[in-house]
């Protein structure tokens, strides 16, 4: 094993996720603790626009995976590119960042590489010893814990989008290639189709802000105030279970426990009263705004700014105002 | 066809957690426990399939944990679960879950399973590593997350959607394979109590450690993360609510985001 910090970059179509960029800060401290360097890795086909972007946070060493049968993901195929890296690279650490294919990925490189692995980090440091010591949410957010992991073997940590910041004004990192060598029955996964949803609209894991609405909202057309607002922010839509549950939304933007966990730099709460289910998937935003009619909402516990009144009547002002700033 | 259901007892998603004093788990006592709410989707896919398809042989429903998980199992065979296995021991308290991945795809291995269904995430952990980690350990194919689970005619194959970063994925993947069960996919139907009552004699075989082939090699050879210093979740500074009229708050609170939390 050597002292190296890998990072697995994720792309889709040659787009870099922004929580993978993401990773490399925490890389490059834990490589300067280990005297080791950062390797970014990069699997796919046709990537050279996600290469630079890499390349831009200023990694010591890129591997790319370049293969067709690699342009979809593949939970086979992606666990045999990555664990083939991991051989050649021996990493002390791997790093990739927690969303739905970091999450469905790094257990199954765990499992074949005999490594460590703990999800959702917001802390990690290097002990004295060299072991891996990360902070964990867990008990839908309800709780924390530390994870040490054994320093006889690789640890995998998947790290929470907006956790850290995206290095910039790098250049020159050695380039190579390996080959995507493919292993028996790694075709039993094949992707028909992946369709969009929610048209232009970000979808909420991938927005650095959301504005969410609730049961409050009535029905399906006064959604159409968060979308306006939405909009101006250039945010995600997303929605409460009770608003999704009574239709006024599909359940793709429902924020909570059965919904998604999201961790934007803003996030708008409108008429949402703050059940558990639903703190449990946004507890970790950056900044929470609330705005309810009612003082006792639980949503308030947690926001930052909050405004007692009605959305119908708050939210109008707020994109006008908005729109009056950017103007 | 043979179907697998491997179920969490955990604790209820209202349940207020606290932290023990020494700081190395959390208070178990006092608190509900449920079977986690992703795993009632698996074991109601792997009943309805059952129902509607003649070359299900059998659904059997898996679980690790203390003596109290028999409520949890009692639940899933009322459900619909033909037997049950639960795997108790002591040994099993200190795995962490790419251990316990190992131990349940040693016990699943040569039990002549074609499909294993499961939560896509345990409430309690918050992890979802098991499922996965289990399909690589078995050297199955996985879906991870499936909202619609369509088997294909022979049997041989399965097609399944899943939510990722705005859009919807449909894959094909063949049998045996391991899926992870995501809202949406199907709601579990409510227990009743004939059905309780009679889930009573189904078959649950007890398993321990000394059961598992090859227990201490396979623990041995992959995780070892262990769990420290529980704590409540970090505190956020305490908000401020702004007064006043709609026209003034909502300004302000632009201004603020803007000026002071630099948000926007």
């Amino acid at each position: 094993m050597t002292n190296d910090i890998l990072i697995f970059v994720e792309q889709r179509d040659d787009r870099v996720h922004p929580g993978a960029l993401q990773c490399v800060t925490p890389g490059k401290s834990l490589a300067e603790k280990a005297g080791g360097k950062v390797v970014a890795c990069i699997v796919g086909d046709n990537i050279d626009g996600a290469t630079s972007a890499v390349e831009q946070t200023g990694v010591d060493r890129i591997i790319t995976v370049s293969d067709p049968a690699l342009k979809m993901y593949s939970a086979l195929r992606y666990r045999t590119a990555l664990a083939a890296v991991m051989e050649k690279v021996e990493p002390r650490v791997v790093l990739m960042a927690a969303t739905f294919m970091g999450r469905d990925l790094s257990p199954r490189v765990a499992m074949r590489t005999k490594a460590a692995l703990a999800t959702d980090v917001i802390e990690l440091d290097l002990t004295g010893d060299g072991e891996l010591d990360i902070v964990r949410p867990l008990y839908n957010g309800k709780a924390t814990c530390h994870v040490k992991f054994p320093k006889d073997r690789p640890a995998i940590a998947t790290i929470r989008a907006n956790t850290f910041p995206t290095p910039t004004g790098g250049s020159g990192a050695a380039r190579e290639d390996l080959p995507y060598t493919t292993l028996d029955g790694d075709d039993r996964i094949n992707v028909l189709e992946i369709a969009k949803t929610g048209g232009d609209v970000k979808d909420v894991t991938e927005a650095d802000i959301i504005v969410s609405g609730g049961r409050a909202m009535k029905n399906e057309d006064n959604f159409k105030l968060i979308f306006e607002l939405a909009k101006e922010l250039d945010a995600a839509v997303g929605a409460s279970r009770a608003a999704c549950d009574a239709g006024y939304q599909p359940h793709s933007r429902q924020v909570g426990l059965t919904g998604k966990t999201v961790t934007p730099k803003l996030y708008i709460a409108c008429g949402i009263s703050g059940a558990i289910q639903h703190m449990a998937g946004m507890r970790g935003s950056k900044i929470i705004v609330a705005i309810n009619t009612d003082t006792e909402a639980p949503i308030f516990n947690i926001a930052d700014y909050g405004i007692v009144d009605d959305l119908f009547k708050v939210v109008p002002i707020l994109t006008e105002e908005v729109l009056r700033l950017k103007g | 066809m043979k179907i697998l259901v491997v179920i969490k007892q955990v604790p209820d998603s209202t349940t207020n957690i606290k932290i023990r004093p020494d700081g190395e788990d959390i208070e178990r006592s006092g608190i509900k426990m449920v079977v986690d709410p992703f795993d009632e989707f698996a074991i109601e896919q792997a009943v309805q399939l059952k129902e509607k398809r003649s070359d299900v042989e059998s659904v059997t429903a898996l679980i690790m944990g203390p003596a109290r998980c028999s409520e949890a199992l009692r639940t899933i065979l009322a459900v619909g679960a033909d037997d049950a296995i639960h795997l108790q021991d002591e040994a099993f308290e200190k795995l962490d879950e790419l251990q316990v991945a190992a131990t349940l795809g040693a016990v699943i291995k040569d039990g002549g399973y074609e499909l294993v269904f499961r939560g896509k995430q345990e409430i309690d952990l918050d992890s979802g590593q098991l499922g996965p980690a289990l399909a690589e350990a078995l050297d199955w194919p996985h879906v991870g997350a499936a909202t619609k689970f369509e088997p294909a005619e022979d049997g041989k194959s399965f097609t399944a959607n899943r939510r990722i970063e705005g859009a919807d994925e449909r894959v094909e993947v063949r049998l045996p394979a391991l899926v992870t069960c995501e809202k949406g996919l199907c709601e579990m139907r409510y227990p009743s109590l004939p059905n309780l009552m009679k889930a009573k004699r189904k078959p649950v075989k007890a398993m321990t450690a000394a059961d598992v082939p090859g227990f201490a090699e396979i623990t041995a050879g992959v995780g070892g993360s262990e769990m420290h210093q529980f704590a409540p979740p970090p505190q956020r500074p305490p908000g401020r609510i702004l007064k006043g009229e709609a026209e003034e708050t909502a300004k302000e609170l632009v201004k603020l985001l803007r000026e002071e939390a630099k948000a926007i």
